[in-house]
C-alpha cells in the first residue's frame, strides 16, 4: 500500500504537465489522502525499500491532509497567482511530484533512497519558487538551490559515512544503509565513524530542516514563491528533513561512545529559536514573518527531541501542530495579500474590521503559532519547558526567553494585521473558485485539527503519538 | 580481495589527480579553461570508480563509472561549453579571490579533512581512510569554490565538482548499494539542468551572472 501512496502523485504530475487541471490536483492530492488513511489498518513493517512505522506514519497523514487542502486552496488561488498556461503545467506537476518525494522521504527504510527522495522534493519546491521570474524570486530561488545543494550534499556524505561505519556488521549490499539493519548494528559500530557520520547528517539535514546557521535559504524561499507552495514548504519538507535527522539520531543514539546527539540537537534547536525570536521584531514582509516563526519553531522542535525521554513526545507533537497551523497561516495571510495587493505588514492592518472571516481566522492562527491555549501547540511547549525545567533548569531560562520573546512578537503582529481600523483594499476580491470558502475552508479545517490534538487527543492516536516518540528520542 | 601494492597505489594516484583538478577549479579564472579542469575530474572520477570495480570485485561500480564518464566527464561539461559559447563568455575573467589566498584557504581545508577523518577511520583499512580523507578534500575544496566565486555558473561548477568528492567517498567504500550511485548521478544531471535553467533566467533578466548583483533583490531591502 505505501508504494502505491508514492507511486501516484508521481502518475499524477505526469498527467498534469499535459493536463494542467487544477480539478485533477485536487482529485489527485483527495485520492492519496484516502489512501494515507488505508495506511492506518496496514501493517507496519518492513516492505522492500520502504518502512511503515509509529514514527512516519502520523507524519505521512499530516502530508496527506495537509497536501489535500493546499490542492483545494490552490485552485482557488490560480487566477491570482496570473501563470501562463506552461507555468500552470509546471507548478501543477511540481505540486505533485513534491508530494510524491515527501512521501517517498517519510517512508524510505533506505536513508539513501531517503536522501534522493528528500534531494527531488527540494528541487520540485526551487522551480516553483521561481516561477515568478521577479528579480527577488530568482535571488531566492538560487540560493534555495545553492544553500540546499550545499546542505544535501553534506547530508549524503553523512549517509556514505553511516555506512562505512555498519558495513562490517551488516556486509554491505542493499541492506547497508536500511534503516532497520542500521538500528541492529548501531550499537557495535565504530563510535568516532558514527559521530562523523551524525555531524554531517545533522548539518546537511538541519540546512533543508531550516535550523541555524544555515537557515537563510528559508524566509526568501517562503516569501516569493506561489502561496500555496509556502504552506507545503513549512507544513511538509522541514517536517521530512528533521525526521531524516531523527532516524539517524535513533541509529547514533544506541552508542555509548559517541558524541551525544541529543546536545547537538538541543543547541541547534536553541540556537534557531533565539535567533528567529530575536529577528521576528524586524520582519516588515508579512510572508517573511511567517518563515521566520518556522525557523523558530522547528528550533523548538529540535530542542525536545534533543532533550529525547518524554519530551520526544512534546516534539512530535509540535511538529504535527505547527505544520497545521503555519500551512493555515499561510493560506490566510496569502489570501490577505491578494487583497490588499501588497505583501508588506503595514499594508495589511485591520483586517478584522474588512473581512471578519478572513480577519477571526487569523486571530485564532496567531494566537495558536504562539503558544496559548487551547492549540496543540501550547501542550507541546508546555511540555518542553516542563520536562526542561525538570532535567536540565539552566536551558529553561533561554528556552523560555525565546518562547516569551516570539510569542511577544506574534502576538504583536497578530494585533496589527488583524485589529484596529482596517486600510484599503487594493482591489475587490477576485472571484475565486470555490468563492471565499475554497479559501478560507482549508485554514479553518486546519485551525480545528489542531484544536482537538490541543484539547482532546483520541486514545489511538494518543499511543500512536507516544510510540512515535519512544523511536525518535 | 587484497590490498597489495598496485591497487592501492592506483587508487591514490586517481584520487590525487582529483584533488589536484579540485585546485586547478580553484584558482582557474577563465570558465572554458574552468569546464576543462572539471571534465579532467570527471574523468579521473569515472577511472577511480572503475578502479574501484576492479579491486572490490563489484560490478555494480563499473556501470557508476560509466554513467559517471558519461555524465560528469562528457554530458555537462559540453552543455557548459555550449552555454559559454552561447552566452559570449569565452574570454571572461572572473574576479573573485586572489589566487595565493584561495590555494592557501584549499591546502588548509585539505589538512582540515585530514584531521577529521584520519582519526575518525583508525579501525578502518588505510585505503579507505585516505581514499575518505582525499573525498572530504574534494568535497571542501568545491564548497571553498563556491564561496569565492560570484559568477553563477563558477558556482554552479563547485556544487558539481563536490558531487564528485561525494561520488569518490560512495564508491571507496565496500558494498554500499547501488541505488545511491544510481541516484546521484540521475540527480546531479537533473540539479545542472535546473541550474542553467536558472542562469537563462538570470541572464535574462539582469544581463549579467554576476550574483554580486543579485543582493539588491533581498525582498526587505527598499
Amino acid at each position: 500500500m505505501p508504494d502505491l501512496l508514492i507511486a501516484l502523485p508521481f502518475l499524477a504530475a505526469l498527467l498534469l504537465a499535459l493536463w494542467p487541471s487544477p480539478l485533477l490536483n485536487i482529485a489527485a492530492a483527495l485520492a492519496g489522502f484516502l489512501l494515507s488513511l488505508t495506511l492506518l489498518t496496514a501493517p507496519r513493517e518492513v516492505e522492500g525499500l520502504l518502512l511503515l512505522d509509529a514514527l512516519n506514519l502520523p507524519l505521512v497523514l499530516l502530508s496527506a491532509f495537509i497536501g489535500l487542502t493546499t490542492a483545494i486552496f490552490s485552485a482557488a488561488m490560480l487566477p491570482a497567482e496570473g501563470f501562463s498556461p506552461r507555468a500552470a503545467r509546471a507548478y501543477h506537476a511540481a505540486f505533485q511530484a513534491f508530494l510524491g518525494a515527501n512521501y517517498l522521504a517519510l517512508l524510505a527504510d533506505n536513508l539513501g533512497l531517503m536522501w534522493a527522495a528528500i534531494e527531488g522534493a527540494t528541487l520540485a519546491t526551487v522551480l516553483m519558487v521561481a516561477l515568478h521570474r521577479g528579480a527577488a524570486a530568482l535571488e531566492a530561488a538560487w540560493k534555495f538551490l545553492i544553500l540546499c545543494g550545499v546542505g544535501i550534499a553534506l547530508a549524503l556524505f553523512g549517509t556514505i559515512v553511516l555506512g562505512l561505519a555498519a558495513q562490517p556488521y551488516t556486509g554491505g549490499g542493499e541492506g547497508a544503509l536500511s534503516f532497520t539493519a542500521l538500528l541492529r548494528v548501531g550499537r557495535e559500530a565504530d563510535p568516532a565513524l558514527l559521530s562523523l557520520a551524525f555531524i554531517f547528517l545533522l548539518v546537511g539535514y538541519g540546512t533543508k530542516a531550516g535550523l541555524a546557521p544555515l537557515h537563510s535559504w528559508l524566509p526568501d524561499a517562503h516569501a516569493e514563491g506561489p502561496v500555496a507552495m509556502s504552506a507545503v514548504l513549512s507544513g511538509l519538507l522541514l517536517n521530512a528533513a528533521l525526521h531524516a535527522i531523527l532516524r539517524a539520531r535513533a541509529v547514533v543514539a544506541l552508542n555509548e561512545a559517541v558524541l551525544p546527539p541529543g546536545a547537538l540537537m538541543a543547541g541547534m534547536g536553541l540556537l534557531s529559536l533565539l535567533l528567529a525570536a530575536l529577528a521576528l521584531w524586524r520582519r516588515r514582509d508579512a510572508r517573511r514573518f511567517l518563515a521566520w516563526s518556522s525557523i523558530e519553531h522547528m528550533g523548538l522542535a529540535a530542542f525536545a527531541f534533543g532533550l529525547g525521554g518524554p519530551a520526544a513526545l512534546a516534539g512530535v507533537l509540535h511538529m504535527l501542530g505547527h505544520s497545521l497551523v503555519k500551512s493555515a497561516l499561510f493560506f490566510l495571510v496569502g489570501r490577505a495579500t491578494l487583497l490588499k495587493g501588497s505583501q508588506r505588514l503595514e499594508d495589511l492592518r485591520g483586517l478584522v474590521a474588512g473581512h471578519p472571516g478572513l480577519g477571526w481566522a487569523l486571530v485564532l492562527g496567531f494566537l495558536a503559532i504562539a503558544g496559548l491555549p487551547p492549540f496543540s501547540l501550547f501542550s507541546s511547549e508546555f511540555l518542553m519547558i516542563q520536562q526542561s525545567a525538570a532535567r536540565l533548569p539552566w536551558l529553561a531560562l533561554p528556552l523560555g526567553l525565546g518562547l516569551l520573546v516570539a510569542a511577544l512578537a506574534l502576538l504583536r503582529a497578530m494585533q496589527a494585521l488583524c485589529l484596529g481600523p482596517a486600510t484599503p483594499d487594493a482591489r475587490p476580491p477576485a472571484p475565486a473558485w470555490g468563492g471565499s470558502w475554497a479559501v478560507l475552508g482549508p485554514a479553518w479545517a486546519h485551525l480545528l485539527a489542531a484544536l482537538v490534538l490541543g484539547l482532546a487527543l483520541p486514545a489511538p492516536l494518543a499511543a500512536l503519538l507516544a510510540e512515535a516518540a519512544r523511536i525518535a528520542g | 580481495m587484497s590490498f597489495g601494492q598496485i591497487p592501492y597505489d592506483v587508487a591514490h594516484l586517481l584520487g590525487g589527480g582529483m584533488l589536484l583538478s579540485g585546485f586547478v577549479l580553484l584558482y582557474q579564472r577563465r570558465l572554458a579553461a574552468m569546464t576543462g579542469a572539471f571534465a579532467a575530474q570527471g574523468a579521473l572520477l569515472a577511472l577511480a570508480v572503475a578502479w574501484q570495480g576492479f579491486i572490490q570485485e563489484e560490478p555494480g561500480l563499473f556501470i557508476s563509472a560509466l554513467v559517471a564518464a558519461a555524465v560528469k566527464a562528457v554530458l555537462i561539461p559540453l552543455a557548459l561549453r555550449a552555454f559559454i559559447l552561447r552566452l559570449g563568455l569565452q574570454r571572461r575573467v572572473e574576479p573573485g579571490l586572489g589566487i595565493g589566498a584561495s590555494l592557501i584557504a584549499g591546502v588548509a581545508l585539505v589538512a582540515l579533512a585530514c584531521l577529521v577523518v584520519l582519526p575518525a577511520t583508525a579501525g578502518a583499512a588505510a585505503l579507505l581512510r585516505e581514499d575518505l580523507a582525499i573525498a572530504l578534500s574534494v568535497v571542501l575544496l568545491g564548497l571553498l569554490m563556491m564561496v569565492t566565486r560570484r559568477h553563477a555558473i563558477g558556482q554552479v561548477v563547485g556544487l558539481l565538482s563536490l558531487e564528485n568528492g561525494l561520488v569518490l567517498a560512495a564508491s571507496g567504500v565496500q558494498g554500499m548499494p547501488l541505488v545511491v550511485e544510481i541516484a546521484t548521478a540521475a540527480l546531479v544531471l537533473v540539479l545542472a539542468g535546473v541550474a542553467g535553467f536558472f542562469v537563462l533566467l538570470l541572464r535574462e533578466r539582469f544581463e549579467s551572472l554576476d550574483l554580486s548583483l543579485l543582493h539588491r533583490h533581498r525582498g526587505e531591502g527598499e
